[in-house]
């Protein structure tokens, strides 16, 4: 039909601003990138700046102020059948069980209920929930409900996975192999996706490109392109550590940001305000 | 999980409370050494004797006190949700209902008697206006903690309003409903017993009374009984309920 992938999303001079009773808030400011079709890109930027304002529009749940937000070549102006959204907190629903939130997505979109069953089992056991479709999300760990909040976004076989500081809850060990599980699954289905973190060696692990923000009202300051991403032992190598240095590099241009080194050599970075 | 041990010891949790009041009881009986209070044995007799002119109260008591429980509650939920959602009007009503919650409902008793009559109208009205404000407050409190992320995943999904209430909304709230008429129960037998006590000829309330009146203290104790009964086996109901709806949560 279109020479357009479905999936790709476009950001067109973007400005968002929110009204809120005392005055106005310029949240997001000529905002323009592009994340192809199938790509894995990580943003990241001082607190405040308008991530999540920026991945709320990606999902339907805003509508920019100005300019335009493009999926698939189309305008965002509901939310979209294919994209699967994870917000900050996870969206978990803790009066239902894990099996009720991972076909979640499904029950919402009518699908039947013995088709949204089998798909929400299959994609459970795919992130290793495997035997506790009956527990309740207080009675799992943290990783656990990471994974289950993946696993619903994997039910619906979305094509755009997004992503607001998905591993921000959990301690560092759990989250190397969250990274490598997220990772596992962007390279074996290739979605397009989007990452908001605030670490970075998450962004370099798992970002395709890392889009770098500028303190609000945010916009695009620096993109570093990163074509070593799923490569064998990359988290140990010295590219790797070279890529999280020119991130931090950039981080700190755009703004004044205090850069903190974490003990864990790059991993443990974070960006403090 | 692991429902079994947990439900025994809730199980002798409970003959042990009863063995403890019903001991209690017992002993301020025997203590008071009165007929308006008589032992656990006696009392089995005197219920056996009066169950027969009893049981009719009884039934008129339960009526009136389901009847406005349901009414009280079915009035309170949605105009909750409505002050919840919207700003303006709970801004403007917060202050009314600040002002009248505390109020005893039950002091506009013969306001009502003078407008509904000494039938069932009056009773069921008051408790009613006692519920309500019972449950309204409880369940406006608790729209207030419903999570914001699962709000936004529902959107996210494409789900409409319908939905958001379904899947949010309600189950965030209805324990509250359940919660509030576990605790009501109580407030609505004492103006259910004020309130038939003081006027017209039925109910529990006027039984008890009018055998305190004839000095028939046996008849007076099984009425209390009876009456204590009622709010016993509601509060077990709602208690269970609100287990059920709150499952997740322990
Ligand atoms: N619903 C809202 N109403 C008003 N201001 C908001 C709203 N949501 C976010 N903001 C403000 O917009 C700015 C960007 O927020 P957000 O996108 O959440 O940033 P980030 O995710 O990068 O931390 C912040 O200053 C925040 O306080
Ligand atoms: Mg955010």
């Amino acid at each position: 039909m279109d020479e357009r992938n479905i999936n790709d999303i476009l950001f067109e001079d973007v400005n968002l601003t929110y009204d809120g009773d005392d005055g106005s808030l310029v949240a997001v400011h000529d905002l323009s990138f592009e994340v192809a079709a199938g790509e894995s890109v990580a943003f990241i930027g001082p607190s405040g700046c308008g991530k999540s304002t920026t991945l709320h529009m990606v999902a339907g749940l805003l509508k920019p102020s100005e300019g335009r937000v493009l999926v698939g070549g189309a305008p965002v102006d509901q939310p979209r059948r294919g994209t699967a959204f994870i917000p900050q907190d996870l969206g978990l629903f803790p009066w239902k069980t894990v099996l009720q939130n991972a076909a979640l997505g499904l029950t919402i979109r009518r699908v039947s209920e013995s088709e949204a069953r089998t798909r929400a089992i299959e994609a459970l056991e795919k992130v290793g929930l495997a035997g506790f479709e009956r527990a309740y999300p207080k009675e799992l760990s943290g990783g656990m409900r990471q994974r289950l909040a993946l696993a619903r976004a994997l039910a619906m076989d979305a094509d755009i996975l997004l992503m607001d500081e998905p591993l921000s809850a959990i301690d560092a060990l759990l989250r190397e192999s969250l990274q490598d599980t997220l990772l596992d699954l962007w390279l074996e289905r290739r979605h397009t996706q989007m990452l908001v973190t605030h670490s970075i060696g998450e962004a370099v692990y798992l970002g395709r490109r890392i889009l770098v923000f500028s303190e609000r009202p945010g916009t695009v300051i620096a993109v570093i392109d990163n074509p070593d991403v799923g490569m064998a032992g990359y988290r140990a190598s010295a590219e790797f550590s070279a890529k999280c240095q020119e991130v931090r590099i950039a981080l700190a241009n755009g703004s004044p940001i205090e850069v903190l080194d974490g003990d864990a050599g790059d991993e443990g970075a974070e960006v403090v305000r | 999980m692991n429902r079994p041990p947990s439900m025994i010891r809730r199980i002798i949790g409970y003959v042990f409370a009863v063995v403890f009041i019903i001991a209690g009881w017992w002993i301020t009986a025997l203590l008071v050494n009165s007929p308006a209070l008589p032992t656990p044995a006696a009392t089995v007799g005197v219920l056996a004797q009066n169950a027969p002119t009893l049981v009719p109260y009884f039934w008129t008591s339960a009526y009136r006190v389901i009847v406005s429980l349901v009414i009280g509650t079915a009035l309170a939920v949605p105009i909750a949700h409505i002050f919840a959602r919207s700003r303006t009007l709970d801004a403007l009503f917060a202050p009314v209902l600040y002002l009248l919650y505390p109020i005893p409902k039950v002091v506009l008793l013969p306001i009502l008697l003078v407008l509904l009559g000494l039938a069932d109208a009056p009773k069921i009205a008051l408790i009613s206006l006692t519920v309500f404000f019972q449950v309204l407050v409880a369940v406006r409190d608790s729209v207030k903690i419903v999570p914001e992320s699962a709000v936004l995943s529902i959107r996210s999904l494409g789900g409409s309003r319908w939905d958001e209430y379904l899947h949010v909304v309600i189950p965030a709230t209805m324990p509250a409903v359940f919660t509030s008429l576990r605790i009501g129960v109580g407030t609505a037998i004492a103006v259910l017993f004020i309130a038939e006590a003081m006027a017209g000829s039925t109910g529990l309330g006027y039984f008890i009374m009018q055998s305190w009146s004839m000095v028939n203290y046996p008849r007076m104790f099984a009425g209390i009984i009876a009456l204590a009964l009622l709010g016993v086996v509601l509060y077990a109901i709602f208690d269970v309920i609100e287990r059920r709806l709150t499952r997740w949560r322990s």
